[in-house]
């Protein structure tokens, strides 16, 4: 992509010819238009390309970024990237527009009553750090927050968790990833005491079934999703695609299973049930690798204020586990999951085939869900019990939907129990943590204080009065939106924003600092398979922007934290790397030293001896197994995973005669997340400028609704009005509607419930019960 | 001043002649992919009109298969 402000349809003109060439890339992978390709880039100018990770989704695509005269002008595919292997999605090849929306932030800006004034960067670091001290004098330092995201960069997240855990003393430290993957990390722990996958995006070259538990990967996924489509081509893979809703992925799968929303549970446990009829359990993995335990049952949604769960684990045998599962023949759950028997012994019987690699893959469908860990701990059930599990192919994959859902929020630790190593309400930890950072191990609370939901619900009841909020659009994720929105919004709250552009968020801001965005500022990001990468800066961040990571160092200094936040402007982040290294330094999760990470397309850790780990546990490959046996899963004291006893229980709202349908809410293609940056890129947004409302078909003829008639929604929340769609790229299955959530002109989110899994807090943004009414 | 993209699949053999075809319109470009049995077609017009007779003369074309739209702009109202 080349854009040449003298040409402007000229730049058009190439915009096209990339929108038809990913769409092209999707349909047949590996297709070349290399002249083409090669005659887009300007010859003979000043053009300078670097690599960086992708700005969008937690696939984390090497790109390499064009930039003449001062400014990101191009994108391609890193072909030297094992990510993508050159390919970009629609995102990607037009992610450096974003950076150039005609509204960017240029100067911070103070709210005087009704409108904003312009202060220097310099007044507005002030003025933060007279708030906070103001604040922890009179109401206590946990009346004081941070909310960041999956968009932190590793130092970004690092600075904010030493300020606010180890300096200040709170824990009310949360990132936006609790609303997207908090389930995968609870899946995790439960299962292996240790977080993020045991398997890399390898895998796809070795497995020979791909099954996506609600994961519309063409649209969320396309690299990734692009690359089975290529193993299809070249061996014949299977796709299953194991969803509540027809997707573009479904179009594209082998076989595509509709289930009633929750009831993947049931089904989950109908495939271990038919596992074990049919003797396809590996019974030496799981007699040498494995344990049995069941946990508390009917463990609410999270729905009141001040929720609080403790989850009772229990020892149990195969044979108590085999009696579980009675209540779970494929024939039974057929009745509840609507779900065929054949369908549900299908799926099994390609887990059960001992010659056939398996790879699971999920996202948000298995993580927004009111039993979000147990749905994680079915899964990781079906490939424990067949050992198809940390070789090359067999492999449950939970897949991130942010740049550093893992590198930051996961790694690093920016959620209320975390550190960087280990957890809060471990004292080791915090001895260990305290140490690096330079602190009284006192300092840190030994106790988490609010998750996101519940941190939010604290700012409405007035607990937490000033909140600094960064790269993330609260706005329009949280679920119930308009009780946070008028909480926040409340006059004794300071809320401090840090964004690129205006936002619904920056609205509720008394303060907004604009930030310095991807390669406008040096960092790092860490994906879904393990792997960090580094960028340069490349470019200046537009006006008085700086980066997030820096606000903070300034913010820390003038409260009197210098000795803490030593680093200097100029290499501030390869200080920060360097001491966040020491966190992680052992060969569980050793990280690569930062001149390893500029000189490669990303290194995966466990970085041991100079050498990254592709499939933990596997003592073929990971050099932290040290039982002297071929797995070890070494996250749990014995070094066993846990097989999980874990019950379908109903979603948190179930329609009734009042609400009759089920309301799903997701993503499309060519929108990121809130649509903050995409929908100021022209030809994402003309794409699809607005939200709308998917109806089966079925349904909408009942109702005499048609494509782009206005249709009213009514939750027990409140109610919207929204265009039809019917029979468009996505079709629900009768009775459920669902409504992409980037538009903040249509805030779906203000009807949706604030449910979550009581174990993760993540909410479930799936599942509510709706009526529907053509206006 | 619309600018469109298209994908351009061909009948079975009749790449090479699809694409000879396409270059002979005015206002089109094609762009055959290296391999792969299809092409990008990218049409650059004056107006909407000339574009709707542009696209059916496209239709026309014996040795294609299917004619499906990618993106569409019109740089009149970009700013």
């Amino acid at each position: 992509m080349y854009t040449s402000t003298t040409n402007r349809r000229s730049f058009i003109k190439k915009m096209a010819i990339l929108s038809a060439m990913t769409t092209a890339a999707t349909l047949f992978p590996g297709i070349l238009f290399a002249n083409e390709q090669e005659r887009g880039l300007p010859k003979g100018g000043n053009l300078d390309w670097k690599k960086a990770p992708c700005r969008f989704c937690g696939v984390g695509c090497g790109v390499l970024v064009g930039v003449e005269n001062g400014k990101a002008v191009a994108v391609k595919g890193d072909p030297n990237s094992s990510v993508n292997k050159g390919l970009c999605c629609v995102k990607g090849y037009h992610s450096v527009m974003a950076m150039y929306g005609k509204d960017r932030l240029t100067k911070p800006l103070l709210r005087q009553k009704d409108s904003y004034v312009e202060i220097s960067m310099k007044e507005a670091l002030d003025l933060i750090a007279s708030k906070m001290k103001e604040t922890i004098n009179t109401y206590g330092k946990d009346a004081v927050s941070i909310y960041g995201s999956g968009q932190w960069t590793i130092p970004d997240g690092y600075v904010a968790s030493k300020l606010f855990k180890g300096c200040i003393g709170t824990n009310n430290v949360e990132a936006n990833a609790r609303l997207c993957m908090a389930s995968a990390v609870t899946g995790f722990m439960t299962s292996f005491g240790i977080d993020e996958p045991m398997g890399c995006y390898e895998d796809i070259d070795y497995a020979d079934v791909f099954i996506l538990w609600g994961n519309n990967m063409a649209e969320m996924h396309p690299v990734l999703f692009s690359r089975i489509l290529d193993q299809r081509l070249k061996r014949g893979v299977k796709i299953i695609d194991f969803a509540t809703r027809t997707t573009r992925t479904s179009m594209a799968a082998d076989k595509s299973i509709l289930f009633s929303p929750q009831t993947d549970i049931a089904v989950a446990n109908a495939i271990c049930y038919e596992i074990i009829r049919k003797g396809w359990v590996n019974r030496s993995f799981v007699e040498k690798h494995c344990n049995f335990s069941k946990g508390s049952t009917n463990i609410g949604y999270g729905l009141e204020d001040k929720f609080s769960f403790k989850d009772n684990p229990q020892k149990i045998s195969f044979e108590e586990y085999k009696l579980f599962l009675e209540d779970y023949s494929p024939e039974k759950v057929e009745k509840i999951s609507g779900v065929s028997a054949k369908d549900i012994k299908y799926m099994a019987a390609h887990y059960g085939n001992p010659n056939s690699k398996v790879m699971s893959l999920w996202c948000m469908g298995m993580n927004q869900h009111t039993r979000g860990t147990w749905i994680n701990n079915l899964v990781y059930n079906i490939h424990l019990l067949t050992g198809k599990i940390s070789t090359p192919g067999n492999s449950p994959f939970s897949l991130t939907g942010q740049p550093s859902a893992c590198g930051t929020v996961r790694e690093v630790g920016t959620l209320t129990h975390k550190l960087p190593h280990g957890v809060v309400m471990n004292k080791k930890d915090r001895e260990f943590a305290a140490k690096i950072w330079d602190v009284p191990v006192e300092n840190i609370p030994s106790k988490p204080t609010y998750h996101t939901v519940e941190m939010f619900r604290a700012l409405d009841r007035g607990e937490i009065k000033f909140m600094w909020i960064q790269v993330t659009n609260p706005m329009v994720t949280m679920p119930k939106l308009k009780r946070y929105r008028d909480g926040a919004k409340k006059e004794e709250n300071f809320i401090v924003v840090s964004d690129i552009y205006p936002t619904p968020t920056t609205d509720i801001a008394d303060l907004i600092l604009p930030s310095a965005m991807w390669v406008e500022r040096e960092g790092m990001y860490g994906n879904s398979e393990r792997r960090t990468q580094y960028f340069e800066q490349m470019v200046q961040p537009p006006g008085e922007a700086i980066s997030d990571t820096w606000q903070l160092v300034e913010v820390a200094k003038r409260m009197g934290f210098e000795k803490q936040f030593y680093y200097n402007e100029e290499t501030h982040i390869e200080e920060i790397y360097s001491e966040y290294r020491k966190h992680h330094n052992n060969n569980k999760h050793n990280m690569a030293p930062l001149e390893v990470l500029k000189e490669n397309p990303g290194m995966q850790w466990p970085y041991v001896d100079g050498k990254p780990t592709q499939w933990r546990f596997n003592s073929k490959y990971d050099p932290a197994c040290n039982n002297g046996k071929d797995f070890h899963f070494y996250g749990k004291p014995d070094g066993k995973a846990v097989i999980w006893q874990r019950p379908y229980e109903p979603a948190a709202e179930e329609p009734d005669a009042e609400y009759p349908f089920l309301l799903n809410t997701g993503r499309v293609i060519e929108h990121w997340h809130s649509g903050s940056m995409t929908r100021r890129i022209p030809v994402l947004h003309k794409a699809v400028p607005e939200a709308y409302v998917e109806i089966n078909p079925n349904d909408a003829k009942r109702m005499q609704i048609q494509t782009g008639d206005k249709v009213k929604l009514t939750t027990r929340r409140g109610e919207i009005i929204i265009p039809a769609s019917v029979n468009g790229r996505g079709v629900p299955a009768p009775m459920q509607v669902f409504v992409p959530f980037f538009d903040e002109n249509m805030l779906i989110n203000n009807i949706t419930l604030d449910a979550f899994c009581p174990i993760s807090k993540q909410p479930d943004y799936k599942k509510c019960a709706v009526q529907i009414e053509k206006v | 001043m619309p600018i469109k993209s298209y994908l351009a699949h061909p009948y079975s053999g009749k790449k090479n002649e699809l694409s000879e075809a396409i270059s002979c319109l005015s206002h089109c470009e094609v762009i055959p992919a290296q391999n792969e049995n299809i092409l990008i077609v990218v049409t650059e017009t004056e107006t909407m009109d000339e574009e709707k007779f542009l696209k059916s003369k496209l239709e026309t074309i014996k040795s294609l298969k299917l004619l499906t739209m990618v993106s569409g702009f019109n740089t009149n109202k970009i700013k």
